[in-house]
């Protein structure tokens, strides 16, 4: 799925990266706590994260993730966007709570 | 590169700041994907290594990170004078963690970073003494 179907699916306005809206990603995962995403994740390309703060960003790019996408209305801070810039991550954020960002994505095929 | 060459990239890991936690790791990431290693590799090295940053941030006040890259393996040595791991056993356990409360609110803390730090690795020694300080190796064999 292209990035740019999943802020059009989860109504996510984009933050930055809005030249890689054409990458796709084949899975996303889900989840607050960064210990876990960096334990667990293999190949999913976009984190959905009520966390905010600089090592989302940083997680994601250990992880090799391309997007991470708020939930819950949560907006980065200048700092997470100035970051996510340099190192070429679309942020995006969405009104819709985790579990509906989620089961959304997954109805349109995300990761099935 | 000469033969036997070792190159060395030293980083200092600020202990006082979390939100810069991590930066370390960046720029590590950056050089190997800059020197051609392979993107498997090069996630393994900087996810094992930002555990490793995040570590002594949370616990030790920060210390220092060292790469070496050799032909054949990379070496990250992570070095600070913090509180020393009393039972290196346990805190290897998954699950088992000493992090505060005000860490976890941070998204770590889950008691996954040093079974990470092993699992990305192929060989991980830790030497700790309890009131001087942990010193971790981590090496990677370059194929």
């Amino acid at each position: 799925m292209e990035l740019s179907q999943v802020a059009e699916i989860l109504e996510a306005k984009v933050l930055t990266g809005s030249e890689h809206l054409d990458k796709e990603a084949h899975s996303a995962c889900g989840s607050d706590m960064m210990s876990d995403v960096l334990a667990f994740v293999k190949d999913q390309g976009i984190l959905l994260t009520g966390l905010v703060n600089s090592q989302v960003i940083r997680t994601t790019l250990m992880m090799d993730m391309g997007c991470v996408v708020f939930v819950r209305g949560k907006t980065p801070t200048e700092e997470m966007i100035e970051l996510a810039e340099n190192i070429g991550t679309v942020l995006m954020t969405t009104q819709l709570t985790m579990y509906e960002s989620c089961g959304r994505l997954y109805l349109a095929g995300l990761g099935r | 590169m000469a033969e036997n060459e070792t190159l060395n990239f030293h980083f200092d890991v600020d202990g006082n700041d979390f939100t810069s936690a991590g930066e370390a790791s960046v720029k590590v990431k950056k050089l190997m994907r800059q020197l051609g290693f392979s993107p498997e590799l090069t996630r393994r090295v900087s996810i094992a290594m930002y555990e490793g940053e995040i570590n002594m941030v949370i616990h030790a006040n920060g210390g220092t990170a060292d790469v070496y890259v050799d032909e054949d393996c990379l070496r990250v040595v992570l070095a600070d004078e913090g509180p020393g791991i009393a039972d290196v056993e346990t805190a290897m356990q998954e699950g088992y963690s000493t992090a505060p409360d005000n860490i976890r609110a941070l998204g770590f803390g889950a008691g996954m970073g040093l079974p990470n730090m092993k699992n990305y690795s192929d060989e991980m020694s830790i030497d700790s003494v309890v009131g001087k300080g942990t010193t971790i190796e981590l090496k990677f064999k370059v194929s």
